[in-house]
């Protein structure tokens, strides 16, 4: 359970690009989490929560876009969403040791209101 | 007036990331290679430490960090090898990360030094995020604790270098099955490299130092073993 540690990252981050974008009042914050990043997306809401109290980024949403993984099939020659964390592919079975998507734990963007000042 | 929307797309943990970067230029200008070791608590990754560094320390030059939540007990342990230990204790924090590190290399000259061992808090969750720059990953896995460990826990057997089925002389009272235990890993990692070792009765152990002389060298010819 390291989604705490997680959710003040995205805190300290959020905090600094929303200061840099010109200081305004956050309402959403919006993260990509991987199936395979081992952090969990419920867990990482609730940690939010927790994260961001006193901070200029209580109260903003946290907008999570969950990323299955992906794998290029070395046999299908393709690139194929798989179904769990078993690295095959669900076509014809392969090992599918190339990961192309599964992993992010990344900040894509905040919803910044410009006319309102940060709450703190 | 609706929100303006500011991309931003950078790593959640970049902050750690860049740490660890610097960390592993810092260890590849000293020349000192870095193993970090994880696994579930209980697996035996201060056994197969304690061991490493008491059969390195006469010919090596090796130091170990280890992480816990509470105690220096595993410190106090391996010191009796002769290397120099530090504990990092993380107090409510389930894994170490990159800053924890450097804080804890502080004052060490790591020029002097050939291998550097990291034991991370026993945990096979959390430690999987955090890159603390080091050469070689190595989960530990225990025939005692379920073949199917790696597919309960993806991540860190995705992100490892090597696999080490540790108490393999327990192998038959655990009535452990290795082919399920090799599908396993594969489903996790397909061809990840896997060796199977006692340190109580030392089976594998010459297959364990040849890996950590292999990869050393390795390392200093710049290639990747």
């Amino acid at each position: 359970m390291h989604e705490l540690s997680i959710a003040l990252s995205v805190v300290d981050l959020a905090t600094e690009r929303a200061r840099e974008a010109g200081g305004g009042r956050v309402e959403a914050v919006h993260l990509r989490i991987g199936a395979l990043s081992g952090v969990v997306s419920d867990a990482l809401r609730f940690a939010f929560d927790v994260a961001s109290r006193d901070t200029p980024l209580e109260g903003a949403r946290l907008v999570i876009e969950d990323v299955p993984i992906a794998a290029f099939c070395p046999r299908c020659r393709a690139e194929r969403t798989l179904r769990d964390s078993r690295l095959r592919c669900p076509n014809c079975g392969s090992p599918t040791p190339d990961l192309i998507r599964g992993m992010e734990l990344e900040l894509t963007a905040l919803e910044v209101e410009d006319d309102v000042p940060a709450y703190r | 007036m609706s929100p303006r929307i500011v991309e931003i797309r950078e790593a959640i943990l970049k902050k750690n990331d860049l740490v660890a970067r610097r960390l592993r230029q810092v260890f590849a200008d000293a020349g000192v290679y870095v193993v970090s070791l994880v696994s579930s608590p209980g697996a035996g990754k201060t056994a197969l430490l304690g061991e490493t560094l008491r059969r390195l320390a006469p010919t090596c030059r090796v130091a170990a960090l280890v992480g816990d939540l509470a105690t220096d007990h595993d410190a106090v342990r391996l010191r009796a090898s002769g290397a120099p230990v530090r504990q990092i204790t993380t107090g409510t924090v389930c894994h170490l990360d990159a800053e924890m590190v450097e804080r804890a290399l502080d004052g060490w000259d790591l020029g002097s030094l050939d291998f550097l061992f990291i034991e991370n808090v026993g945990n096979l969750v959390c430690p999987a995020s955090y890159d603390l720059g080091e050469d070689l990953r190595v989960v530990l896995l225990s025939v005692t604790e379920g073949e199917d460990k790696p597919e309960k826990y993806p991540t860190i057997f995705a992100t490892a270098d090597l696999a080490v089925i540790t108490k393999i002389d327990l192998a038959s009272a655990a009535g452990y099955d290795d082919v399920l235990a090799r599908r396993a890993l594969d489903g996790a990692q397909p061809d990840l490299d896997v060796l199977r070792v006692s340190v109580k009765s030392g089976l594998g152990m010459a297959d364990w130092f040849g890996r950590l002389d292999a990869a050393r060298a390795g390392k200093r010819t710049g290639l990747r073993v």
